[in-house]
């Protein structure tokens, strides 16, 4: 294997390992809050953050480009305070990552979370536990088949990630080619047996993060 | 003074409005299905908030809606037995009991967890889960669970309507001890009069979100103040 296919693959999994950890640090708390809060708005602040689910990832990578490209409205601040902007950084895939696959973790995370027995958590309360001292001790851990089948799926999905890291963080090899960026360029210049081995590599890790999610979820009906 | 409770609650077109007190007794919420006993106890627990009315033990207020009075359930010394007991699935029998005792200290909260292991006849099922247990065995891990904090109340929502009859009736005997032992107040939820009869010393009749009756059940057996309540006396 050659160092850039092997820098495609270390790049893909340090992308998804950290879009991911900070998936599941947002994403939990914002999946809490939406099924076990009512407040008015809500519906829409969950279409605010699943709406990358359904959306072209070009479309979603424009939508980063306006707010965190140099002339975006926070891109442009922070250039002008430190001179360093997101654009083609590896960052930038991370933040395009993130965004794409959040909402598996919102959605599943959310169901699994509003499954969990309203009785339980009543009785936990009587038990004289906190609204905190509930969430981790009983709800969580009720939910965690959903949450891990959540945090598997958008793993999955930010490795796969293409059309908004490509927008956001271009294609500069040994910077932010990414698998899926590297396999488009391969394919691209006609250099078809790196782009096997890498097409291959992908599917396969993908299909077992797929039955791994699958072997979670279902055992949460 | 005792239990104090004045609650109004209107919700999907049901309207509750009742007012009632007990002393250290053991008293039981009477009537059909639907008719705002289960509420009642959610109300008094914190778990409903109530639009108007009440709730007081002895001298101490724990809802009142004139003086905005509203503690959360967990500051509240009820102790809740639910109808579907609630026990929480990923602990043990143990790790139930003591997961309601979260205040008391680390050595202390074993200590007093293994009492009621034993006062309840729950030796060497500690580390079943609650899928591994029968329903009696249930019933007992629920109102261990809520007792080892040493409530000031015990309110249970139909906590024997699954069981069937000669469990029903030694979990009667068993609450019966569980009053005594406790010396609490203790407000039992059914819709069954001969559960009624044979635990308590004072009932407290439901009909559509207000009180019907209140007596002993011989008294109310004997003077029955409408036909909805000589119906449902007679019926049992």
């Amino acid at each position: 294997m050659d160092n850039a296919v092997l820098f495609s693959i270390r790049l893909s999994l340090q992308v998804a390992v950290v879009s991911t950890a900070l998936i599941v640090l947002t994403g939990l708390p914002v999946a809490y809050f939406l099924a076990r809060r009512n407040f008015s708005g809500k519906e829409l602040l969950d279409v605010l953050f699943t709406i990358p689910l359904v959306l072209p990832p070009t479309v979603t990578g424009y939508y980063l480009i306006i707010i965190f490209g140099r002339n975006g409205f926070l891109g442009k601040h922070l250039y002008l305070l430190t001179g360093w902007s997101i654009m083609f950084t590896w960052y930038a895939a991370v933040l395009a990552s993130y965004v794409v696959a959040l909402p598996l973790m919102i959605k599943t995370a959310r169901a699994a979370i509003e499954s969990v027995d309203t009785n339980l958590i009543n009785a936990s309360y009587t038990l004289g536990h906190s609204e905190l001292g509930t969430a981790l001790k009983v709800i969580l851990p009720l939910a965690k088949r959903g949450i891990v089948a959540g945090t598997v799926l958008s793993f999955a999905r930010a490795m796969g990630e293409f059309g908004a890291t490509l927008m956001l963080a271009g294609n500069l090899p040994g910077k932010t080619n990414t698998m899926p960026i590297a396999i488009y360029s391969l394919a691209g210049s006609g250099d078809w047996s790196q782009a096997h081995l890498m097409v291959v590599l992908l599917t396969v890790m993908s299909g077992i993060f797929l039955y791994i999610a699958n072997k979670y979820s279902k055992r949460i009906i | 003074m005792g239990l104090q409770v004045s609650l109004e609650k209107k919700v999907n077109g049901f309207d509750l409005d009742i007012k009632w007190d007990i002393d250290n007794e053991l008293a039981v919420l009477f009537g059909s299905s639907g008719m705002g006993k289960s509420m009642t106890l959610q109300l008094i627990a914190g778990l409903m908030k109530p639009d108007n009315g009440r709730v007081s033990l002895d001298d101490k207020v724990y809802y009142d809606s004139s003086m905005r009075t509203d503690i959360p359930p967990q500051d509240r010394p009820f102790g809740y037995v639910f109808q579907t007991l609630a026990l929480f699935p990923h602990m043990t029998v143990i790790g139930n009991i003591l997961y309601g005792a979260p205040l008391a200290p680390e050595h202390e909260k074993m200590e007093r967890a293994m009492e009621m292991i034993s006062a309840f006849k729950l030796a060497g099922l500690e580390g079943r889960y609650p899928d591994e247990i029968s329903g009696g065995q249930k019933q007992r891990v629920a109102v261990a669970r809520a007792l080892i904090r040493w409530p000031s109340v015990l309110l249970l929502d139909e906590p024997f309507s699954s069981l069937d009859r000669p469990l029903r009736i030694e979990m009667r005997r068993f609450l019966i001890e569980v009053k005594k032992e406790f010396n609490i107040p203790v407000i039992m939820v059914t819709h069954d009069f001969d559960e009624a009869s044979a635990i308590a010393n004072k009932v407290i009749i439901y009909e559509h979100g207000r009180i019907a009756q209140t007596g002993t059940p011989d008294g109310i057996r004997k003077a029955p103040v409408n036909s909805y309540v000589e119906q449902l006396v007679r019926e049992e």
